[in-house]
């Protein structure tokens, strides 16, 4: 139980690590089982890293700075943001989110005036949220496709605010 | 059940570290784990509660020490075995000893998009909606030793009710193979000082979703 494979993985080593020998052993069982077919499996890696990424979403939005997180585990709207990254499924985020929304926006270097109203919204059912980010000064006139390129993953999520008009070429 | 999953609130975790430039997947196994656990839901191997309790059902030192993907692993090893889609022994040997347990349907690559699709949640409703939006209501001090959806930091919390979204499967009762049994299901908003006391943020408010029999009127 040592090995707990963080963010190194040796694919091309000839010794297995114990996670990667039991993910191998479900694969073949249930594969020898007749449950899975390991190509749609290949299909589904191919499609989450290739294919759905940050992409527009829908509502939530009001005058105040709205975050999304998953106290319970780690429900994220997947379909419209991608996989979720490694931090939004941390210890350190699921539980400071809901008590000390300013300090985690203090990680990610974002600073709200003092009186900026915050909703933390913990996706404790089947409901996900994604957050409509407030409009950067300076976009008045902009088309959709401009102002989306100031729409960033975790301005969606609420960690993070739109680029500037400045930050975008 | 109050587990360490249960995290809202905690002290102690440090400071959210974003990872620059992150892949979708750090190793091969994690995306193989994640395409499992997809193709045995559109299997109706078993529904996504299930996972979440068995996540919770491991020992806390395996959770808290786990990266996400291998807490999947770990739980669906367990979701396979105790529901009777494999022996220990074979997942031990790495190999099926006997024929599967026929499943409603199997994830081939023709039709991958469909596994990767949310199924609805949603349900015929059994009574009517006992909330309204703005109707004060306090969330009742439950403690089941069985999967929740109702975390501990917002038990015996008064809010209010801000909207309903229908009513959804009930994952207190799907986790436990008790069915579905359908209840509204409302986005219920705390003060924080209802939630941290009289020292908390005042410009901060907090947002569930409660089901209808975590819930009481005030």
């Amino acid at each position: 139980m040592a090995d707990h494979d963080h963010s190194h993985d040796h694919e091309h080593g000839s010794e297995l690590s114990e996670t990667q020998l039991r993910v191998r052993a479900l694969e073949t069982v249930l594969t020898e089982k007749g449950y899975i077919d390991p190509k749609a499996l290949d299909a589904i890696v191919e499609a989450y890293e290739t294919k759905i990424g940050p992409r527009n979403g829908s509502v939530v939005i009001a005058k105040r700075h709205n975050m999304i997180v998953c106290t319970l585990c780690s429900c994220y709207p997947w379909e419209v943001l991608g996989l979720p990254p490694v931090w939004y499924k941390s210890a350190p985020y699921r539980s400071r989110a809901v008590k000390d929304p300013r300090g985690v926006l203090d990680d990610f270097g974002v600073k709200l005036p003092k009186d900026t109203e915050i909703r933390v919204w913990d996706s404790t059912a089947e409901t996900r949220f994604i957050v409509l980010p407030m409009r950067p000064a300076g976009t008045e006139g902009w088309s959709e496709d401009k102002l989306a390129d100031l729409v960033t993953r975790d301005s969606m999520i609420g960690t993070g605010l739109a680029l500037n008009p400045s930050e975008v070429k | 059940m109050d587990g360490v999953h249960d995290m809202g609130g905690t002290d102690g975790f440090g400071k959210v570290i974003a990872e620059k430039n992150e892949p979708p997947f750090h190793a091969k196994w994690e995306g193989r784990v994640l395409a499992m656990q997809r193709a045995m839901g559109y299997a109706g191997a078993w529904h996504i509660d299930h996972s979440r309790f068995a996540q919770e059902q491991l020992p806390p030192l395996d959770y808290l020490g786990s990266p996400y993907y291998r807490r999947w692993m770990l739980a669906m090893e367990k979701n396979v075995t105790e529901r009777g889609y494999a022996t220990p022994e074979e997942l031990k040997a790495g190999h099926a000893q006997t024929a599967g347990k026929n499943l409603k349907r199997k994830l081939t690559p023709d039709i991958v998009a469909e596994g990767m699709t949310r199924s609805s949640f949603y349900r015929q409703q059994q009574g009517p909606q006992k909330f309204q939006p703005g109707d004060r209501v306090r969330t009742k001090n439950i403690h089941p030793a069985t999967h929740t959806r109702l975390p501990r930091y917002a038990r015996g919390k008064t809010g209010v009710v801000e909207m309903c979204h229908g009513c959804h499967m009930f994952p207190d009762s799907v986790a436990t193979d008790r069915g579905d049994n359908p209840q509204w299901l409302y986005t219920v908003v705390f003060d924080s000082r209802e939630l941290w006391g009289p020292d908390a943020d005042p410009t901060l408010k907090i947002s569930i979703d409660a089901f209808e029999p975590y819930l009481e009127k005030v």
